[in-house]
């Protein structure tokens, strides 16, 4: 009987802390921590709701983007703001060149180093691994000399004994199963995609300015102007054109390097399609709106919530069966933590009772993390990629069951394989391929408005706060990356009273709540297999499918606004 | 292979040949505003270098300057990383986790004391006792300590490393600080912007790897060849403030032909960053190119004294309080408020500024260093 603990977790957004206990070579139990906290909520009160996007963006750097968003959406469901189409293109554009990109970042930059030996890419045959490379895709970079280069350098990193990035890993561990070549093809593409990430992410940059942390939302549309003969627009023809290509090679990246790599990778290790297995609830709460965001059956992905794995019934989603408890969160409610709290009528006052630093072991019997636990209709959910394809194969979402299908036809498996560690890699890739071609169409979209001389971006009928009513609430949703957010808004006397997110980490990561049920993290690491607790590989592994971001899912709204006791360090 | 392998070196046997490498030697140059003959010198000193080991701090952050650095053009971040230095701990992307996480951190400190470089990102939480952010049960303020007054220079890159960002603006709820006030032993250097531009990261250690030391700063101990200008004398539509042409709502004649964002909340007049000059990605672009104001992210305390960002100057808290130097501030201040042409008058009072920032710093920075 051993006691793991995992932390800082690495190769994920943020502060995360994982204690498990491992009994007979398995896991027994699991405890998921968020160590970091900010307030950001808190810090949001008061401010002019125009700007909430500006400020809940930095919510996190990694999912850029999402939370401007989210932010804006929350606003202007507030205020009644219905945005005009191309504002609607552009953000779908943006939010799913994030989707593209994070998932590529996510399997070769965050969770590939778990299946991926580097160490054994140095014994394989350049030339036994062009043909893999061959036999798997017609990518051209697949030389036999291309390869021989790539190890050249990698052997180039060993001998030097400076292994960077490299340096700590868990290699020659026994559960690394790959043949030498496939690990060499992987740390080819790992270096591939550093550069495609940068590249495509230009996107980005043309309608948002930067990234990380875009700068062109506005309350009622975007600030990225349209014209057709104007050079300085920031939409015009040739930004189009060059858009167009940046998502074309994208797709290309996706069709003929990821989904490849992620079959291949998963072939080798056909167990973790049954292990990593979890509540067998999926929320997802839609995105992509293809007219107002009002009409819930106007989503490309649509929403709804699957129950104990059926797939034969997707129930209906509303907002108002949200709720979070903070019985094993360092916070308290007014009124006893046993009892969760809607989003709108949220309260959260920190008050950390955990052991005093440093310390070894969190106190799991008690409060144990920062993050709260969401509950939807007080049962836990699962949420990200995994339960965004779900939902839709199970609404019978022609083009997503047609991906699935093809993958799972590739895999020999069938739907019941992706309720797995392996499944959530394989659902991510899958929504990733979908993504990427639908960005080059709402590319094209945009296009052709420019061209028929829609230029409208934005919708300044509330712009001005004296149009406001003295009170107002609004919720905003996307799909993020990582699953379901949402923020909710109260606006009163033109300024936020109280702002309070939900994201997917926080469905995810979050503790037990007041009836000990654990949440996604902390169940589907039940059973793991572990064959060496110095080096728990095999949690990592089940808790990076997740693609956990920190950041995000640790937040805090006072509803009395007290300030809190700041005290000098000494 | 040798151990120590050159810079140079490790391009060559991956096939990076000596034009590439000299081409980002010139971006590195004019980046850090240094005449052309230091090309050579700089590519000279990164052919010697041996791999320095740089670790990377993540404290109360939303990792989005490890995200911006990992869009780096010039180098690339797979350059950085593997070839130009030794990336040797850094939670968003190291292979190792936990214990071995931990034990290669201690390792640096241990073996390469005074002469590693650290890279922090994300404030430092004061309050009761430093709960509101651990890394292996150990508290931020205990890590940073440890770390940064180890390191030969620490590198607070963005906002929140620098003055406490976004966690510290009011009401501050976990006590948070920059690295600076958090360590004050520590040699620091900061790259404010929300995030950090990494080519002006990349300049800073090239810039160290160059001539040994740290490019000269401002009062604020930021790059004077990043943050020594403002943003509204190099802007794209300087041209139309100076002529009066003003976008007057979003999507209107004026914003489609690219004209001033003023009156749209722009807090250019009152920020000083090269963001005009550099842009973001790959050169792409920069906010106002894409059409919405500045938002002062580079300015001292940003989140506090910039906004409302809606708001016309001189309507913001942070009026008349310059980011680099009050001279500057109300020389340019004053005048957009009068609505004139200033930007002469700025450009001679920053020279000066420049100059006197330069010479206060401790230690003085060698005159190369500058422009």
């Amino acid at each position: 009987m051993a006691r793991i603990v995992v932390d800082p977790v690495t190769r994920i957004e943020g502060h995360l802390r994982i204690e498990a206990q491992v009994d007979g070579g398995a896991v027994s139990d699991a405890w998921s921590s968020g160590t970091m906290f900010r307030g950001i909520e808190l810090i949001l009160r008061g401010r002019d709701p125009r700007e909430a996007w500006i400020w809940a963006q930095r919510i996190c750097g990694v999912c850029t983007t999402v939370h401007a968003l989210t932010s804006v959406r929350a606003v202007e469901d507030a205020l009644g703001v219905e945005v005009p189409e191309n504002a609607r293109i552009i953000r779908n554009i943006i939010a799913g060149t994030q989707h593209v990109q994070d998932h590529v970042i996510h399997f070769y930059h965050l969770h590939a180093l778990d299946w991926v030996d580097v160490t054994l890419a140095l014994k394989a045959d350049p030339g036994k691994t062009s043909q893999l490379a061959e036999s798997i895709s017609d990518w051209p970079k697949s030389s036999k000399n291309y390869f021989k280069a790539i190890q050249d350098r990698l052997k180039a990193l060993v001998a030097s004994k400076q292994l960077s990035l490299f340096s700590s890993g868990y290699w020659g561990h026994p559960a690394y199963h790959l043949p030498p070549e496939a690990n060499l093809l992987a740390v080819a593409h790992y270096l591939e995609a550093l550069e495609f990430q940068r590249e495509f992410i230009r996107i980005h940059a043309v309608l948002g300015g930067k990234n990380p942390h875009l700068q062109t939302y506005l309350v009622g549309g975007m600030a990225t102007a349209m014209d057709p003969n104007e050079p300085q627009a920031t939409i015009n023809p040739e930004r189009i054109t060059f858009l167009s290509e940046l998502a074309s090679k994208a797709q290309e990246f996706v069709d003929k390097v990821y989904i490849p790599d992620v079959l291949a990778v998963a072939s080798f290790y056909p167990d973790w399609f049954s292990r990593g297995e979890n509540l067998g609830n999926f929320l997802s709460y839609g995105c992509f709106p293809q007219g107002s965001i009002k009409d819930p059956t106007r989503l490309f992905l649509p929403r709804g919530i699957i129950m104990n794995r059926d797939l034969s019934k997707v129930h209906p989603f509303d907002p108002a069966n949200v709720t979070e408890y903070v019985t094993h969160s360092w916070y308290n409610y007014s009124d006893g933590d046993q009892k969760a709290k809607h989003p709108f009528e949220g309260e959260t006052n920190p008050k950390y009772t955990g052991p005093k630093p440093p310390f070894e072991h969190l106190e799991t019997e008690q409060k144990y993390s920062w993050l709260k636990s969401p509950r939807y209709q007080d049962q836990p959910m699962e949420v990200g990629p995994l339960s965004r394809m779900l939902v839709a194969y199970a609404s019978g979402h022609q083009e997503v069951k047609d991906l699935v299908n093809a993958a799972l036809g590739k895999l020999n498996a069938q739907p019941a394989a992706l309720f797995s560690t392996l499944g959530r890699i394989a659902a991510r890739a899958i929504e990733a391929q979908l993504l990427a071609r639908h960005v080059s169409k709402w590319v094209d979209e945009l296009g052709e408005n420019l061209g028929h001389g829609d230029l409208r971006v934005h919708n300044g009928e509330k712009w001005d706060p004296d149009t406001w009513p003295r009170e107002a609430k609004g919720f905003g949703f996307h799909e993020a990356p990582r699953g379901a957010l949402a923020h909710w808004v109260q606006i009163e006397d033109k300024k936020i009273k109280n702002y309070q997110a939900v994201v997917p980490t926080t469905w995810n990561a979050g503790p037990r709540d007041a009836n000990g049920k654990r949440g996604a993290y902390e169940t589907s690491l039940l059973k793991t297999p572990i064959a060496d607790p110095e080096r728990p590989l095999e949690v990592l592994r089940t808790i990076h499918s997740f693609d956990p971001c920190l950041a995000c899912a640790v937040h805090v709204v006072d509803a009395r606004g007290r300030r809190y006791r700041v005290l000098k360090a000494s | 292979m040798l151990q120590g392998q050159s810079f140079t070196g490790a391009l060559q046997s991956r096939g990076v040949n000596r034009r590439r490498f000299i081409k980002f030697c010139s971006a590195m140059v004019a980046t850090l505003a240094l005449p052309p003959r230091y090309l050579a010198q700089v590519a000279s000193a990164l052919e010697k270098a041996k791999k320095p080991v740089l670790v990377w701090l993540q404290f109360q952050d939303c990792a989005g300057n490890s995200e911006s650095m990992l869009r780096s053009s010039h180098p690339t971040v797979a350059e950085a990383v593997l070839d130009l230095l030794s990336w040797e701990y850094h939670e968003l992307v190291m292979a190792g986790a936990g214990h071995q996480a931990e034990a290669a951190l201690e390792r640096v400190v241990r073996e390469e004391k005074g002469k590693f470089i650290a890279v922090a990102e994300g404030a430092i939480p004061l309050a009761d006792g430093g709960v509101y952010c651990t890394v292996g049960g150990k508290t931020a303020l205990e890590i940073a300590r440890h770390v940064c007054s180890n390191a030969a220079a620490t590198i607070a890159a963005g906002a929140c490393a620098w003055d406490g960002g976004l966690v510290r603006a009011n009401p501050n709820p976990t006590g948070a600080v920059g690295i600076e006030e958090a360590v004050p032993q520590a040699k620091v250097i900061n790259l404010g912007g929300c995030p950090q531009n990494p080519a002006n990261t990349a300049a800073v250690l090239v810039h160290y790897l160059t001539f040994g030391e740290l490019p000269a700063v401002d009062q604020y101990n930021r790059p004077l060849f990043a943050y020594g200008r403002i943003i509204h004398d190099q802007c794209e539509r300087r041209a139309h403030y100076d002529a009066g042409r003003f976008t007057q709502e979003w999507g209107d004649e004026g914003h489609r032909k690219g004209w001033c964002l003023y009156k749209m909340g722009c807090k250019g007049p009152q920020a000083t960053f090269n963001c005009p000059s550099v842009r973001w990605n790959d050169g792409t672009s920069w906010p106002v190119k894409a059409g919405h104001g500045c938002l002062g992210c580079a300015s001292h305390r940003f989140w506090d004294t910039r906004s409302p960002f809606y708001d016309r100057l001189p309507n913001v808290p942070g009026f008349g309080v310059d980011v680099t130097a009050g001279q500057i501030g109300l020389g340019v201040t004053a005048a957009v408020a009068a609505g004139t042409v200033v930007h002469g008058i700025a450009s001679a009072v920053r020279d000066r500024m420049r100059t006197r920032a330069a010479a206060i710093q401790p230690p003085p920075a060698k005159p190369k260093a500058k422009e």
